[in-house]
């Protein structure tokens, strides 16, 4: 049984679950550190170390899992690398983000040569269309376990910065550092620790890009998803819930291109490609004031004055 | 006038009398930056000791390959000449305060503008195609950037975010055109524009096997140089980066001044572009997308945004590039560890910005001391 024309927006829902997943993760550690007053730009490096890592990681140990861990592990450190420079007086935090993502990258090439060519053990999917005979739908709805974690993070990640002890606190240094020093917290230690979670997350969200969407290590593996993120966070107002929304949003758009071309429509696939980048742009001006600052943004954040 | 207004004898004057803290301030940004630079050497022979291989060496193959011959020199300056441009598209919006990205973009938009010009212009004079290459690569690039410029200034969109989005849609645009409208059907496995003909190419220098772009990258830092430290324009833009909302409350067209600027940068960018396409490839495919815009970065960076270092420091970063294929050749190693070496490079720069105002150890202690004793004045 064909779809016919309804196969684009079926595989536009596909795209958007499978797509989205590293804009999940991306997004909502970005959102973490941003709540914190600090922009690390260099989540595009995490990433991408974060794929190589995860790859390499399962590749050796056999257990794909192992490799999200160590992919989150290596984000983690680059948080920390970030989040140390950052501490030093004068450090310009999106500055060391732009060398961040260089460095990452750069590393992650140079480590990942020799993990072209091995096939690691791939993360295993969910078949939830396993009622229906379509093939596309059967396959757009095999959800892979790490976008089901995604989605349950999202209002776990708004809970815990509104709810919770540790929230208040990344909060508080987020509004106003004085405030938070007078209250005798160690701002940069937050801000830190906050860098290296948001890392945490960009890894585990790059590991997804090796160990299922796509599914391989390569140099092209990543097309600025961990830059987008950062977009994303400013469009979804510093709200965990709203990233996972723009995250889907993005997703979709990006699967617009390869949805057009497998029915046929191949005419202008190059300019698709631009949609993810031109949506994120177009969201910007149009949630952007040159007058004003959204009130949701947290007061110590330079980025998005 | 000068017997009606006696010299100002206030503690300020005083302090910046002292002749050994304006010889510092003077040194100090190339003895930090060069400092920097060993120590990022220091951490990437680490990172090759590691790899097994001996630092030493490949150190000195790096230097023979980037320096060493008359040969290997003129591919650095070769290699040196887009990286000059590309710095200056984020140099000169950083005067204003303003971090910009995206000159991979710019390079791209002139790059294929450049062609299409010096296509559509066949058989006129090389001299005329040439100067139409040139205007339209700069103008598109520039209009390019100065597009990031206006959406900072009057929707307040961050730039460094915009531009690098701007970049990845150049790329897509570029792809677009050579493999549609633009696409030479002769391009078989590597799609491209027709050629615009090796007579309308850009030529070497007299005397040098070196394309004319390298003269146009050090002419266009000597200009921004010029415009930045020493016109009215420049002392706006130094003005506004040091303090916009003075800058605004002084009267000044701030916003006017971001987009001429972002025009500026991405000109230069742009005119990268054409000179890849007039003096290299011939025509524009993915080979513009060759990271000169992101190395551009890092060279603006290190030359602390200042135009004239742009352009030492470029041919440092030239000639790292001009190795990289050396150190594949002689010992194995991917062509990724010149991207090592410079992100490594990157970070010791950004993280040596810290020791501004520090190198002079005894005249902070003593202006520390000073400090105290003003406070202790004030308490008592």
């Amino acid at each position: 049984m064909s779809l016919g024309a309804w196969g684009v927006p079926v595989a536009v829902l596909a795209g958007a679950i499978r797509i989205s997943t590293p804009f999940i993760f991306v997004s909502l550690g970005e959102c973490i550190t941003e709540r914190s007053g600090r922009v690390n730009l260099g989540l595009e490096g995490t990433l991408v170390m974060g794929a190589m890592i995860g790859y390499g990681a399962s590749y050796l140990s056999g257990s794909p899992w192992l490799g999200v861990l160590a992919a989150g592990l290596v984000g983690v450190v680059l948080g920390a690398l970030h989040g140390f420079l950052c501490s030093r007086p004068r450090v310009n935090d999106v500055a060391v983000g732009i060398g961040l993502m260089l460095f990452g990258t750069g590393l992650a090439f140079f480590l990942g040569k020799p993990l072209i060519q091995p096939t690691a053990p791939r993360l295993p999917a969910i078949p939830f269309g396993f009622w229906s005979h379509t093939p596309q739908i059967e396959d757009a709805l095999r959800v892979n376990a790490l976008f089901i974690l995604g989605v349950l993070l999202a209002p776990a990640v708004s809970f815990a910065l509104r709810r919770t002890r540790w929230g208040l606190i990344v909060r508080t240094v987020g509004e106003s550092a004085e405030a938070a020093r007078a209250m005798g917290y160690d701002v940069n230690r937050v801000r830190t620790l906050a860098t290296m979670a948001g890392g945490f997350l960009a890894g585990v969200g790059g590991s997804f890009l090796s160990l299922f969407y796509p599914g391989s290590w390569n140099e092209g593996l990543s097309s600025g998803q961990g830059l987008m993120a950062v977009a994303l966070v400013i469009f979804a107002r510093w709200n965990p819930v709203r990233c996972l929304y723009a995250s889907l949003l993005f997703g979709g758009a990006s699967a617009l291109g390869p949805a057009l071309q497998a029915v046929g429509v191949s005419k202008g696939y190059y300019l698709f490609n631009a949609a993810p980048y031109a949506l994120t742009l177009l969201i910007m001006v149009l949630s952007s004031s040159a007058t004003r600052t959204s009130a949701d943004q947290p007061a110590e954040l330079t980025v998005a004055r | 006038m000068s017997e009606l207004s006696p010299a100002p004898t206030s503690p300020a004057g005083a302090l910046t009398k002292a002749p050994s803290v304006s010889w510092l301030k003077k040194v100090e940004p190339a003895l930090i930056s060069s400092g920097a630079v060993c120590v990022a050497m220091l951490l990437f022979g680490v990172f090759l000791a590691l790899d097994g291989l001996n630092p030493i060496d490949v150190y000195e193959e790096m230097f023979r390959g980037a320096f060493g011959t008359w040969f290997s020199f003129q591919n650095t300056l070769q290699r040196s000449a887009p990286l000059m441009l590309t710095a200056l598209c984020t140099a000169l919006p950083a005067q204003l305060g303003l971090v910009v990205i995206g000159g991979e973009g710019a390079l791209v938009v002139g790059g294929v503008t450049a062609a299409v010009a010096g296509l559509g212009m066949q058989g006129s004079s090389p001299y005329v195609i040439l100067t139409c290459m040139l205007v339209a690569g700069a103008v598109s690039g520039g209009l390019w950037i100065a597009l990031v410029g206006a959406l900072r200034a009057y929707r307040g969109v961050n730039e460094t975010i915009s531009s690098l989005l701007l970049a990845y849609i150049a790329i897509a645009l570029m792809n677009h055109l050579v493999e549609g409208p633009l696409r030479d059907p002769l391009s078989l496995n590597k799609p491209a524009t027709r050629h615009i003909g090796e007579a309308n190419m850009l030529g070497p220098m007299p005397g040098l096997d070196v394309h004319w772009g390298l003269a146009y990258g050090v002419l266009a830092c000597l200009v921004a140089y010029v415009l930045m430290k020493r016109t009215v324009f420049g002392f706006a833009a130094a003005m506004t980066g040091g303090n916009m909302r003075a800058a605004l409350l002084s009267g000044l067209r701030v916003r006017r001044l971001m987009v001429l600027t972002c025009f500026l940068a991405g000109a230069a960018a742009g005119t990268a572009g054409m000179v890849e396409v007039a003096a290299v490839h011939g025509r524009a495919n993915a080979s513009l997308v060759a990271g000169y815009g992101y190395a551009g970065i890092l060279v603006a960076f290190v030359a602390r945004q200042n135009p004239l270092g742009v352009i030492p420091v470029a041919l440092l970063l030239g000639g790292i590039g001009a190795s990289g294929g050396l150190l594949q050749r002689n010992f194995n190693l991917p062509d990724a560890s010149v991207n090592v070496l410079q992100g490594i490079l990157f970070m010791v720069i950004l993280a040596s910005e810290t020791l501004y105002g520090r190198l002079d150890v005894w005249s902070f202690a003593r202006r520390a001391a000073a400090v105290k004793a003003a406070e202790a004045g004030v308490v008592a």
